[in-house]
């Protein structure tokens, strides 16, 4: 099960953020911030709210590389790539789902976590769904 | 580097937005803190361990977020939030975000990127 995970795992990692970089280089024209207020307000023809959300779980290796972790203490960097991932994926599919609107700026961005998974406990089992959500504004 | 959690900084002009700059750690204390931490549950008060392990992974993350505002040229971070996520049980996930902004003259005109206010 653990040099299944690391391999096949480190594999579908490896061509996730390949994805994610093209993905979000393609993207990059969309201006995303967290701020609440639109600078010049009468320009804005439309505003909606766009999300963009994922479900990401980790492989056995990860899973078995954070309860070790978790044991000795300090950085978990397999959870962390996995957090990171979640998150990029879930902001390329808000930018995504802004284009589609014919939007070029979200405003307002939130972040939204839950953890999905099953067993909760020192497994290190780990299933998370991240959710962006904004406000997509199209300008006259 | 100006980090604040309001969206403008007093006595400054922004003019443009640099985007969304973001910083997150996931850290966890050894099973020794976990273990004296459960027996804490028994008279409640402070967990010392866990109180450090969130200020060490906020304070880094923190850091993260300012490397990324500072290789994008920003002169500071505006609206800057936290949120903090339990990924597995003992470990905490810090995640701070805000947004990169340049300042400038109010008078001239402003240079690339989007202009804002």
């Amino acid at each position: 099960m653990l040099p299944f995970g690391f391999l096949i795992g480190g594999l579908q990692e490896r061509r996730h953020l390949n994805s994610l970089t093209q993905r979000e280089a393609e993207l990059a024209a969309i201006q995303v911030c967290n701020l609440k207020n639109v600078p010049h307000p009468e320009t804005v023809t439309d505003a909606g709210m766009v999300m963009g959300h994922v479900v990401i779980a980790s492989d056995y290796y990860k899973s078995f590389a954070t309860s070790l972790r978790n044991l000795f203490g300090g950085q978990m960097k397999s959870a962390e790539s996995l957090m990171t991932r979640a998150r990029r994926e879930s902001l390329v599919r808000l930018k995504q789902n802004a284009q589609r609107a014919g939007a070029a700026e979200v405003w307002n961005l939130r972040f939204a976590f839950s953890n999905i998974s099953q067993m909760r406990g020192r497994t290190g089992n780990m299933q998370v769904e991240l959710l962006a959500y904004g406000t997509a504004i199209r300008r006259g | 580097m100006i980090v604040v959690t309001t969206e403008t900084v007093p006595g400054h002009h922004i003019t443009n937005m640099l985007g969304l700059v973001q910083g997150n750690t996931i850290r966890a204390k050894h099973v020794g803190r976990d273990i004296m931490a459960s027996f804490k549950n028994l008279v409640g008060g402070e967990l010392k361990g866990y109180t450090e392990l969130l200020t060490e992974a906020r304070r880094q993350a923190l850091e993260r977020m300012i490397a990324q505002a500072q290789q994008l040229g920003a002169d500071a971070v505006v609206n800057l939030r936290f949120t903090t996520s339990a990924v597995t049980q003992g470990a905490a996930e810090l995640y701070a975000y805000g947004t990169a902004v340049k300042f400038g003259d109010p008078t001239q005109p402003p240079h690339g990127d989007t202009e804002i206010g």
